[in-house]
Parts: structure tokens; C-alpha cells; sequence
């Protein structure tokens, strides 16, 4: 009797909110995002790390001097999305970039929606397209896009 | 100027489509009708609820159905403290219940039972949902509630204690 013999299956799903302090560097960089501008952090030789971390990599001194960048900059490698998932930052075809903000000497990773796979290349320009509604997140910058 | 961000919410979300094998899914379609089934093991004659399917301690697969009463003994338990998103009113007690004919406790709720009340020993039976509401699920079973029988000597559940 298939009753019997069949397998039952179900959708289950795992879900809770992970509530985090994010600490004075974070916190500094969130609330920019916030005020609509980009934060890196000066590294004991020079450079401009983005986004900011509180201790030098090298060095593993205490940073504090922070540095606006950007907020337009360079897509220094992509990978392209051409079929977004429920919780991707956009919900059409997109790449994954890391993009580093003029005056920085990192990147961050983040979404670009240049309408197709075509108008991707590495050392492209790209500039933020902020959120209207800014809460001091991540998903303050909606994505990057294209400079015209 | 606004305050400083301190703080951020990170939601996790993880859907999955879960299987619980044929022997469980047994198991699970008759607790739709309130009757809980185990299997038992042909060399060692151990009754498993939920059924997975073979003997874990013999590693041979396990056929014969047997049908276990809905009330039990609880062998150990743990006192609820802290309260989380869904969770029933703290303190509460969760425990390991050992069915009546089965060989191995299933987790169970403990209501209707203050929490400094409940004892090793100390016997229960399901309360479950009402019929329109039964489905296979566990959630079936609302919760497990004392009988007011007399406890088991905790001699009797020793081997049970720590499964």
C-alpha cells in the first residue's frame, strides 16, 4: 500500500533575529551609511582600509582615524547573478562585486545592478544608489550602479 | 544630529524541505490518529520510538510494528528558566518520557505541573490536540500531563536515564 511505504517530507524553516552591538568602529562606519557617506579607517602605514576595523592588520594597533571615501569607486573583481534568490539585494539579474571607493586601498563587497552581464567589467566605475529610507545598515546603500 | 549606531538586527532564515524516511513517516501518519508506534529490534527485542528504521545498537533493520500507550514515565528533565521567542511561559519542564512499551524516552512538554513538583519517576500521559487539529506531527501531542499514579522506583528507569 503506498500509504504505507511513502515517505512524508514538509517544508521547515529556521528563523530568528541575531541582535548584535556593532562597537565604536562599526557603529561609526553604520552611521555614516546612516548620514549617507562612506567611512574607511586610516592603518598605521597609510592606507585607507574600507570598511573600517578597529585594530591594524599588520601592526594590530588600535586605529582611529577615520576617513570618508567614495563614494564612488572601482569594481575590482565581479561575479555575475543571473538568477536571484528570495534574499539576494536584487531581485533581477545583478553581480557581486567588490568595490573599492575612491581613497581607499580595500573593497567591499557588494551588489551592482548593471542591467546585464555585458556592461560588467573589472575597473568599471561604479557610485552608490542610497536607500531613501536609511536605518544605519548595510542595506542602507540598495546597490551600486553604473557612472554615467 | 541623530544618535550614533550602536547596535544591528541580523535576521537568519533557513528553509528546508525535510524527509524523515519511511519508518518515521509510519510513525508520524499514525499520530494523526493518536496512536503512536515504535519498532522493535529482532536480536535485541528493543522497542524504538520514533522508529528510524534499524537498531542502532544491533545495526540490523527494524520491521516488526508495535503499538506503545501514550503514557509514560519521565527518566530526566530539565527545568526551563529562560524564555525565548515561542517558548511557553517560564519555568517550565521539558522531560524525557519513556512511553510504556517502548525502550527509549521521547522529549516531551510537561503541563498542568508546577516545575519544583516534577520528579524522576513520576508519570504522565499525552494530552492531545483536538481531533480536527490532529496531523503528523509531534505538535499533535499538546503536551504531556501528570497521571497522579504512584512514581516508578527510580531502580526500574536506571538504564533509561541518561538515553
Amino acid at each position: 500500500m503506498a500509504e504505507e511505504t511513502e515517505a512524508l517530507s514538509a517544508l521547515h524553516v529556521l528563523e530568528y533575529n541575531y541582535t548584535r552591538s556593532v562597537g565604536p568602529v562599526i557603529g561609526r562606519f553604520l552611521t555614516g551609511l546612516r548620514d549617507g557617506e562612506l567611512l574607511g579607517i586610516k592603518s598605521s602605514s597609510g592606507k585607507v582600509i574600507f570598511p573600517p576595523v578597529e585594530y591594524d592588520p599588520e601592526t594590530a594597533e588600535t586605529l582611529i582615524e577615520f576617513a570618508p571615501v567614495g563614494p564612488a569607486g572601482v569594481v575590482t573583481t565581479w561575479a555575475w547573478v543571473s538568477q536571484p534568490r528570495a534574499k539576494h539585494p536584487l531581485q533581477k539579474p545583478f553581480a557581486f562585486a567588490l568595490i573599492k571607493p575612491d581613497g581607499a586601498d580595500t573593497a567591499i563587497l557588494h551588489a551592482v545592478d548593471a542591467g546585464s552581464e555585458e556592461a560588467m567589467k573589472t575597473g568599471m566605475r561604479v557610485r552608490p544608489r542610497w536607500r531613501k529610507e536609511r536605518v544605519g545598515f548595510i542595506t542602507d546603500i540598495e546597490c551600486f550602479e553604473p557612472e554615467p | 544630529m541623530s544618535d550614533p549606531v550602536t547596535g544591528i538586527i541580523t535576521p537568519v532564515r533557513l528553509e528546508y524541505t525535510y524527509t524523515p524516511g519511511v519508518a518515521a513517516s509510519r510513525f508520524l501518519k499514525r499520530i494523526a490518529s493518536k496512536e503512536i508506534v515504535g519498532q522493535k529490534c529482532p536480536r535485541c527485542a528493543k522497542v524504538y520510538v520514533p522508529p528510524r528504521g534499524s537498531c542502532p545498537k544491533c545495526g540490523v533493520p527494524t520491521e516488526e510494528e508495535v503499538t506503545v500507550a501514550d503514557s509514560g514515565t519521565v527518566t530526566t528533565f530539565c527545568i526551563v528558566n529562560i524564555p525565548f521567542a515561542g517558548s511557553v511561559p517560564v519555568p517550565y519542564v521539558s522531560a524525557h518520557i519513556l512511553l510504556d512499551g517502548s525502550d527509549i524516552p521521547l522529549v516531551g512538554l510537561l503541563q498542568e505541573v508546577a516545575a519544583e513538583d516534577v520528579r524522576m519517576g513520576m508519570r504522565v500521559k499525552a494530552v492531545w490536540v483536538p481531533d480536527e487539529e490532529l496531523a503528523p506531527t509531534l505538535l499533535s501531542i499538546k503536551y504531556f500531563t501528570p497521571t497522579g499514579e504512584p512514581d516508578v522506583p527510580i531502580e526500574k528507569i536506571m538504564e533509561y536515564r541518561d538515553a
